[in-house]
């Protein structure tokens, strides 16, 4: 079973009053978790590689928590997550498709049984590359006002022989949102859709 | 509060290994940013005392920002940078007007002494701009491990109408200084510079 190598972290909060308009009653915060580590799989092809999704599991729970932390500390404050991963030019876009499982996984368990699917997105590409994580409500996948993103990236990172890993947590709507939709106030919670 | 605050955001950065070798220690730095409308934006005036005092709030606000996102009391500080960027109705000297007359006061009193100078960069530019933010020792400027920097971007700002304005604090220096010169056990921290 591959090691999980961390070369390096960086966590991103955003608070926003306003973005023209009238001031928010409450901010919007969102909060992003990035550890680069490396691709144990970087230059070879290698068939079975599912284990080390099952290896990511301890460091999914990490990301998730400091986002918990960066938010105030209180998971109920979370309503929006996403996922995603950019995978250094030496590994193939399968190797990001890892990143699936153990970080959902671990957003739900640090949330109490969130029940809509993550937002996730992918890709591979050199140092600096950035990546636009989608986010969604965390318990209803069509709550139009939570429909956000989330530019992220690391200067130095990922190399080729590396994986950026991304989780990202938000504690509501878009500042200004006002194109209707099923309203969050409206979640009936048991699909995790609406 | 004379500055009109549209978003805040806040990165940490923690470097745990280096060309597959421990940083123990891990190198830490952060930087706290905020987007504020510029007051003086599509017309030149004379009198730039009101974005001075802009920028003494800022100095306090921004500090006490990075330094609780590192996690350490304001003395344990061991490096810090400032940087601005205008956006494309501003000019360079508005920025100026923030960075250098009053900002320093406050950082200082935050981090309990910085006999050093503080490093600075300034630019004009779109949204997303990068800013690259200087990083030096925060007693002695010549403690050559701590010649550093930290980039920061957002991708919404600066708007036209708008100044990004950055602090930088660390606690630490380049994660495997190897280059000699001035240490920082050897800092007499008289002058700011050794």
């Amino acid at each position: 079973m591959p090691d999980v190598v961390v070369r390096k972290k960086l966590t991103c909060v955003e608070e926003i009053f306003h973005e023209g308009g009238p001031v928010a009653a409450k901010s919007l915060r969102r909060a992003a978790a990035l550890v680069v580590i490396r691709n144990p799989f970087a230059g070879l092809y290698v068939a079975n590689i599912e284990s080390f999704m099952d290896d990511l599991k301890p460091l999914g729970l990490e990301m998730a928590r400091t986002l918990v932390t960066a938010l105030g500390g209180d998971p109920k404050v979370v309503e929006g997550y996403g996922k995603g991963a950019i995978v250094g030019s030496a590994g193939e876009l399968e190797h990001g498709a890892l990143w699936h499982v153990p970080g959902g996984y671990a957003m739900r368990e640090v949330l109490g049984g969130a029940k809509a699917i993550v937002a996730s997105t992918k890709k591979v590409g050199g140092p600096g590359t950035r990546l636009d994580i989608p986010i969604t409500h965390i318990n209803a996948s069509y709550v139009r006002s939570h429909f956000d993103a989330m530019e992220i990236g690391i200067n130095d990172a990922p190399r080729a022989d590396e994986i950026l890993l991304a989780l990202v947590m938000t504690t509501g709507a878009r500042v200004h949102a006002r194109v209707g939709g099923l309203k969050a106030s409206e979640i009936k919670g048991e699909d995790g859709l609406r | 509060m004379k500055a009109k605050i549209r978003k805040f955001a806040t990165f940490v950065e923690e470097i745990q290994r280096e060309m597959d070798r421990e940083v123990s220690p891990p190198a830490r730095k952060a930087a706290a940013v905020a987007v504020i409308e510029n007051p003086f934006a599509g017309k030149y005036v004379e009198d730039l005392s009101e974005l001075m005092a802009i920028g003494e709030e800022l100095g306090e606000l921004l500090t006490t920002r990075a330094v609780a996102a590192l996690g350490i009391p304001g003395p344990s500080a061991e490096s810090y940078g400032k940087a601005a960027a205008v956006g494309e109705n501003g000019e360079l000297e508005h920025a100026a007007a923030i960075l250098h007359p009053k900002l320093g006061t406050p950082v200082r009193r935050v981090l309990g002494k910085g006999a050093a100078l503080i490093p600075s960069s300034k630019k004009r530019g779109g949204l997303g701009t990068i800013l690259d933010i200087p990083l030096g020792h925060k007693d002695a400027a010549f403690v050559r491990s701590h010649f550093d920097g930290m980039e920061v971007s957002i991708n919404d700002a600066p708007r036209a109408n708008e100044i990004m304005v950055a602090v930088a604090v660390t606690s630490s220096g380049r994660p495997l200084p190897r280059v000699g010169g001035l240490t920082k056990d050897q800092i007499k921290g008289e002058d700011g510079l050794r």
